[in-house]
């Protein structure tokens, strides 16, 4: 028990075993009629023929599925090949939330890690500076950080005048300035799970490393990184998933040149498309995928546990 | 009186807001963004004692999707667009118009009184129209303007300096006209070429915005932009070197429609806010607000007088005809969809 | 713990990146602050200083619909919040101190879900299911569905610091006879506090924040202020909006630094 603990891995223990139904019973009522089955009502409607300008068909039908792996050519008729459309969609989704997610991992962590070393009366405030920001809704946030990237904007008028740079860097409608945006989205959701990690962890253990010479970078790669574990995996989740699906920071700064998922799917229920049964489905296949991240972690950890014992 | 009476409607508003259901002296309204000016609501609610609720939307196909997933029954008039108007039609989402029901029905502009998209004015009047084409920074280009080309096959200068409309219905059109080609066409070969065309065009563009495509064109984002002709009007406000165009290919026209829906929860109601939208005074109120046309007649007695000489309202000598995005069948639509993908995969 | 000197702690570089950070965070907002005192309409244009912006969300045409839009906020944001983390404290509870059971795996997936649904799918599939088993649109359903979906973001900072809670504590307050429901609120409540907080905070930031799914439940007539000023952000922001985040972010500083103060006062006590 102590090592697992020591280790900062996941403390799990069955004190509360005989309570467990309970407890868990009103996140199972809540997400289970509001959540889980409109979920499963999308599982369905993704199983059926679609109604032209939206709705579904009561009809059993694959053809969704069809659409999102097989290409049959412009106009339907032509042999069955892979259709690489919606799996480049998926790939360069998946790519721009990576990066987004290590660079609010790269920036996070060692804010999170420096707020929590700070004097315990201060931390909240630390902690609320960091959350300030997000009193001003997400999409005021992200329409003033394009005016200030753009090339006439702010940013670049006061490095030319600085003299750093002589031509205004180009920001806008590029990946990158996708990456800042949903960096910028969802910062926070990195900061706080790791700060609520690092907060908990016991320094005597650093000082222990440093007794037996380990370097400062050698003790917070081996030492304090395994022991916050948990509060980063849970920081990259939150922010990792949420950017999968989003759209706003892709169609404001990236310049919607190219679907995401989120606008992908978005363009189904509200776009010209109308074609439930397909945004259903690309739906699934985005939540199977996720699922699968998410498990990949969940067994990671667990092994991690057991291998702690 | 009417402060009095203003105050009160406020204080209404706040107490019974939360309740949208129907009651005696309500109208909801399905409604675009900012597309209406308060002072004529408040206008409305004084001379009816009618307290409007308004609800937004901010594209015909996101408007249709919330009445589809059953939001139908809870607003009794929406503001769609002209081919979204003859797809609710399709769809039995609307609800007719009785003879002799609209007082001021005479009051419609006789080109607008029977038009393709709603024949007789089963269910709808006019609203707003206007055109849709795209602006030109002549202080970056000082060429021919008035050509689709522009667009779809930009000179060097403009290449990666153009915003386009994140619309496919009008993105398409605009790339039919450009090609001399039919809306719906269902010839393997056109379409072809058009799903060519717009491949080799999609290289030339910077980005697909919408509702900042007056934003991006006055912050220099861009130098060409696809734009609606109120819109274009309100940048050059702002940046006077933008330049609307008439394509000689031709360019989109749209109106915007008040339609009576079905299942109306206050349908008396929603009679009397079309009334009043068709009283020359209230629709050029909007027009003087939204910067686009009415189709009322005296309507123009009561317009700003800077509205009837807009460069963008005016088409220039040896401008193509205007033409309404055509509605096509599911079949065809299918083929259209999967262009569209391919220009944004 | 104290006596490890900050030498140890420390790590050069980790104040340096916490600045850019926070510079990141804010230059926006500076922006929106600036020009809400600009007395031109348009944001590319500055023409002196100005508060007509602040009277006219206050007293203008539309301040009814500003204040009616700004109170359903706040009121979803904290009830739903409230209720987020109140159920991600208990599941979290039953889950890290639960010990193994057969639907572990299945709860977590349960909990993670709304996360992992794209918003606009659950916001077109919530709005069907709402019509069909008859619940009215309204600000009921918005905060049944804020309180949903916002349960993941309160659920993970609170499992994560659980984990890191040895549990020595609660078996030692144990041994002392206390039982298994003071062990809980005396003990591990306290300790699970900055996770509970942090918890807390992301489900009320997510819950103000939320356009998509607010906008398809919410029904005819209320408003929350991102479906108030949705329509007119993406068209390019207007000064009275950059009035009304700068009103947000003061209040919000206002809020901080009483909240500082009550606490100073209390560890004085």
């Amino acid at each position: 028990m102590a090592a697992g603990a020591a280790s900062g891995g996941s403390a799990t223990t069955d004190t509360y075993a005989s309570a467990r139904n309970l407890l868990l019973l009103p996140s199972w009522v809540i997400l289970g009629i509001f959540v889980l089955a409109p979920v499963i009502m999308m599982l369905i409607y993704s199983f059926l023929t679609k109604e032209f300008r939206g709705g579904v068909i009561w009809q059993f039908s694959l053809a969704a599925y069809d659409q999102f792996f097989f290409d049959r050519g412009l106009f339907g008729d032509e042999p069955a090949k892979i259709e690489w459309t919606y799996i480049n969609i998926f790939w360069r989704s998946t790519w721009q939330a990576g990066a987004a997610t290590i660079l609010s991992l790269l920036i996070g962590f060692p804010t999170a890690y420096f707020i929590a070393t700070r004097e315990e009366s201060v931390r909240p405030i630390w902690v609320f500076l960091i959350t300030i920001p997000y009193w001003v809704n997400l999409l005021i946030r992200t329409v003033s950080m394009k005016f200030l990237l753009r090339d006439e904007g702010p940013l670049n008028d006061f490095l030319m005048s600085t003299g750093l740079i002589d031509s205004p860097i180009h920001i806008i409608n590029t990946n990158f300035a996708v990456q800042l945006g949903l960096f910028y989205s969802y910062l926070p959701f990195m900061v706080l799970p790791i700060y609520a990690a690092v907060e908990r962890y016991n320094f005597s253990m650093s000082e222990a490393a440093a007794d037996l010479y380990a370097s400062k970078w050698v003790t917070l790669r081996r030492i304090v990184l395994p022991a916050i574990k948990p509060g980063v995996i849970a920081g990259c989740i939150l922010v990792f998933v949420p950017s999968l699906g989003s759209f706003l920071a892709p169609d404001l700064l990236g310049g919607a040149k190219n679907f995401m998922i989120g606008s992908l799917i978005e363009e189904q229920f509200k776009g010209n498309a109308g074609n439930w049964p397909f945004g259903a489905a690309a739906s699934m296949v985005l939540l199977s995928m996720v699922l699968i991240i998410l498990m990949i972690f969940a067994r990671q950890q667990s092994k991690a546990d057991k291998a702690e014992g | 009186m009417k402060n009095l009476l203003k105050t009160s409607a406020a204080a209404l508003a706040l107490t019974v807001a939360a309740n949208a259901a129907a009651a005696e002296g309500k109208l909801v309204v399905y409604h675009w963004f900012e597309y209406m000016p308060a002072e004529l609501l408040e206008k409305f609610t004084a001379e009816t004692g009618i307290e409007v609720t308004m609800d937004t939307y901010d594209s015909n196909e996101a408007m249709l999707a919330s009445l589809k997933a059953g939001a139908l029954g809870t607003y009794d008039v929406a503001v769609p667009g002209d081919y979204m108007v003859s797809i609710m039609a399709g769809e039995g989402m609307l609800d007719t118009i009785g003879d002799g029901e609209l007082a001021n029905k005479g009051n419609i502009a006789p080109e607008w009184a029977d038009p393709a998209f709603d024949p007789g004015r089963a269910s709808s009047i006019p609203y707003q129209w206007g055109s849709t084409s795209f602006a030109v920074n002549t202080a970056a280009y000082s060429g021919e303007i008035n050509d689709t080309s522009i667009l779809f096959d930009p000179p060097a200068e403009l290449s990666g300096k153009i915003n386009m409309l994140d619309s496919q219905g009008e993105v398409m059109a605009l790339a039919s006209l450009h090609l001399g080609i039919p809306q719906c066409s269902t010839d393997r070969d056109l379409l072809k070429g058009l799903n060519a065309m717009l491949q080799d065009a999609k290289g030339h563009w910077a980005s697909f915005n919408s509702d900042t495509a007056k934003e991006v064109m006055v912050s220099g984002d861009v130098d060409v932009g696809m734009i609606y002709d109120g819109f274009a009007a309100k940048a050059r406000a702002e940046k006077e070197t933008l330049k609307y165009a008439f394509p000689a290919q031709g360019y989109v026209v749209w109106m915007d429609n008040v339609v009576l829906l079905k299942d109306a929860p206050n349908r008396e109601n929603a009679i009397k806010f079309m009334d009043f939208l068709l009283e020359p005074e209230n629709i050029a109120a909007v027009s003087n607000y939204a910067r686009y046309a009415p189709g009322v007649t005296g309507a123009a007695d009561h317009l700003d007088p800077e509205l009837a000489t807009l460069p963008e309202a005016n088409p220039t000598p040896g401008s193509g005809a205007g033409v309404f995005i055509e509605v096509c069948d599911e079949q065809t639509q299918a083929v259209y969809d999967q262009i569209w993908t391919n220009v944004k995969k | 713990m104290a006596a490890v000197n900050d030498n140890i702690k420390s790590y050069t570089g980790f104040k340096a990146i916490t600045i850019l950070c926070l510079v990141v965070l804010y230059a926006p907002l500076v922006i929106v602050t600036i020009y809400s005192f600009n007395a031109s309409k348009s944001i590319t244009n500055w023409e002196g200083l100005s508060l007509y912006w602040y009277y006219d969300i206050f007293a203008g045409p539309e301040s009814a619909k500003w204040k009616e839009a700004a109170w359903n906020s706040f009121t979803i944001a904290i009830v739903a919040a409230t209720m987020a983390t109140s159920i991600a404290t208990l599941a979290a509870t039953a889950m890290v101190r639960g010990g193994k059971f057969k639907l572990r795996t299945a709860s977590f997936g349960l909990i993670s879900l709304p996360l992992m649904v794209p918003e606009i799918v659950l916001a077109v599939a919530t709005l069907i299911f709402f019509n069909s088993i008859g619940f009215t649109r309204g600000y009921f359903s918005i905060l049944v569905a804020h309180t949903a979906f916002c349960i993941p973001f309160a659920y993970l900072p609170i499992q994560a610091r659980m984990q890191g809670i040895e549990d020595s504590f609660e078996q030692a307050a144990m041994d002392l006879y206390a039982n298994k429901r003071q062990a809980f609120t005396k003990i591990l409540l306290p300790l699970m506090m900055p996770g509970i907080i942090s918890g807390f905070l992301l489900a009320f930031i997510v819950s103000l924040d939320d356009f998509i799914i607010t906008n398809f439940v919410k029904g005819a007539g209320v408003e929350t202020l991102p479906t108030a000023i949705f329509g007119s952000v993406k068209q390019g922001l207007k000064p009275n909006i950059m009035a009304i985040s700068t009103l947000l972010l003061g209040v919000s500083v206002v809020m901080v630094t009483i909240s500082y103060f009550v606490s100073k006062k209390d560890n004085t006590q």
